[in-house]
């Protein structure tokens, strides 16, 4: 896979709720804002992960999300980055024992950046997706020996 | 043989400045937008970045999509959407093939790459998709009458004043309407400018007639399925429709070149020109798209047939009689 440096400087991400109590979506939506205005930097919410190149995936996932979040996954194109937000994401935090729960995140798909947080800050989140285009970076590094 | 030449070198030198140009466009309006909203935006050339990740990302073909036509479509948008410009001027550039073509012409091929968007959304086989074509298809017929009526309520006033061959481009170029018509004419001018200004964004899919694309109840709409090369041509083809769009908008209704009231010749009117019909574009795009898109929310489809049909339409009509009244005046005196 031949990987260009627009990577660094385009990233679209694409947010999916596979059963978060939407604290996490509503500061993702914060991070959107023109105070952090991530535009700056190409980073962009996208509608569609035909589109994306982040998959940003917030709260602990349900029996009923199983498939979705496994679909959605398979529907991005490479190459793609796996972002959680949250500790229920990564855990599953204050839900961990309910009975409907799969499992965190990273037991239904491989994750690359975990940002922990109930709910984290804005500024975590672009941290997190600075550490995403991090790891494009090296990608590309490994894409060029 | 030469002119055969001569028209491969124009369409290919064409086919890049327009792409250029439209990405750049694209990057300024991304930047006054975010300025109006009290951001600092993404760099000008945040759209070439854009395209050349799309351009190395991996494209997936849905499994119940055509692939023939899903494949095909986003070239043919983007060459139809080039051929567009083949019959257009760019400031004192004759166009390529400016023989040939008219404004009727014009009128038919812009419809040329929303039909290979319609067609593309229908091939990816996706619920969104079909949706998001359905709804293009609805906002193409509506914008389709007052862009229908602007053109024929102009090329009819220059016909009624005796100028020879009112369809074709050039005479549009070098007799502008508005030395034409006498004052009703100028109000029925500047209500056609009205029209215009509203047609642009619908044409070009833009806040507040993108519900074809609506990101938020059709996850992309038309494009939902597209993904890398495909998606990224279609950003092209995007593009350069908006310089066209915007040049057809421009020879219609401000056609004037600097070099004819100065009378310069030669390079330096050949520079004066194109700048000043980039700035042209420039100005055309900020109004009718940028400060539009910010400004407004978007329409239901319903909403967008209403307006163009019923609102524009109305105006158009409006527009129509007061040509004819002041053409009778005219040419009575
Ligand atoms: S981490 Fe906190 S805010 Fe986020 S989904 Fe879990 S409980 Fe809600």
């Amino acid at each position: 896979m031949k990987l260009t440096t627009s990577f660094n400087r385009s990233l679209w991400v694409f947010h999916f709720n596979s059963g978060s109590c939407n604290g996490c979506d509503i500061e993702i939506v914060a991070s959107l804002t023109p105070r952090y205005d991530p535009e700056r930097f190409g980073v962009k919410l996208v509608g569609s992960p035909r589109h994306a190149d982040v998959l940003l995936v917030t709260g602990p996932v349900t029996n009923q999300m199983v498939d979705r979040l496994q679909r959605i996954y398979a529907q991005m194109p490479e190459p793609k980055i796996v972002m959680v937000v949250g500790t229920c994401a990564q855990s599953g935090g204050v839900f961990s024992t309910s009975y409907n729960l799969a499992g965190p995140v990273d037991q239904i798909i491989s994750v690359d950046v975990y940002v922990p947080g109930c709910a984290p800050r804005p500024e975590a989140i672009i941290q997190g997706v600075v550490t995403a285009i991090a790891k494009f970076e090296r990608l590309h590094g490994s894409a060029k020996q | 043989m030469n002119q055969i030449l001569l028209a491969v070198v124009g369409t290919i030198f064409l086919a890049i400045f327009a792409i250029a140009f439209g990405l750049i466009l694209s990057g300024i309006d991304r930047r006054i937008v975010a300025r109006m909203q009290a951001r600092v935006g993404p760099p000008l050339l945040q759209p070439f970045t854009d395209v050349q990740k799309l351009l190395a990302k991996q494209s997936i073909i849905p499994a119940n999509a055509i692939p023939c036509l899903f494949n095909t479509m986003p070239i043919v948008a983007l060459a139809s959407a080039i051929t567009i410009l083949l019959y257009l001027p760019f400031g004192s550039f004759a166009p390529v093939l400016g023989e040939f073509g008219d404004v009727i012409l014009i009128l038919y091929l812009l419809t040329i790459p929303s039909l290979a968007l319609i067609i593309g959304g229908f091939a990816s086989g996706s619920p969104y998709a079909t949706i998001g074509a359905q709804r293009e298809m609805v906002s193409m017929i509506a914008y389709e009458l007052p862009l229908t009526i602007a053109v024929i309520a102009i090329v009819w006033r220059l016909m009624i004043a005796g100028i020879h061959e009112p369809f074709s481009i050039l005479t549009l170029m070098q007799n502008p309407v508005w030395s034409v018509v006498g004052p009703l004419g100028i109000i029925a001018l500047f209500i056609l400018l009205v029209m215009m200004a509203w047609v642009l964004p619908g044409e070009l899919s833009k806040i507040p007639f993108d519900s074809p694309e609506a990101e938020t109840e059709l996850a992309g709409g038309i494009l939902v399925e597209y993904s890398g090369r495909n998606l990224g041509l279609f950003m092209l083809s995007q593009a350069v429709k908006m310089v066209a769009i915007s040049t057809f908008g421009i020879i219609l209704l401000l056609p004037w070149n600097l070099s004819q009231f100065f009378g310069i010749s030669g390079i330096i009117a050949w520079i004066t020109d194109t700048i000043i019909f980039a700035l042209k574009v420039l100005f055309v795009m900020t109004v009718s798209v940028t400060i539009i898109r910010t400004t407004m929310a978007r329409f239901r489809i319903t909403q967008i047939v209403g307006l163009y049909w019923l609102v524009l339409g109305g105006l158009g009509a409006i527009a129509m009689i007061l040509m004819m009244v002041d053409a009778f005046f005219c040419e009575m005196i």
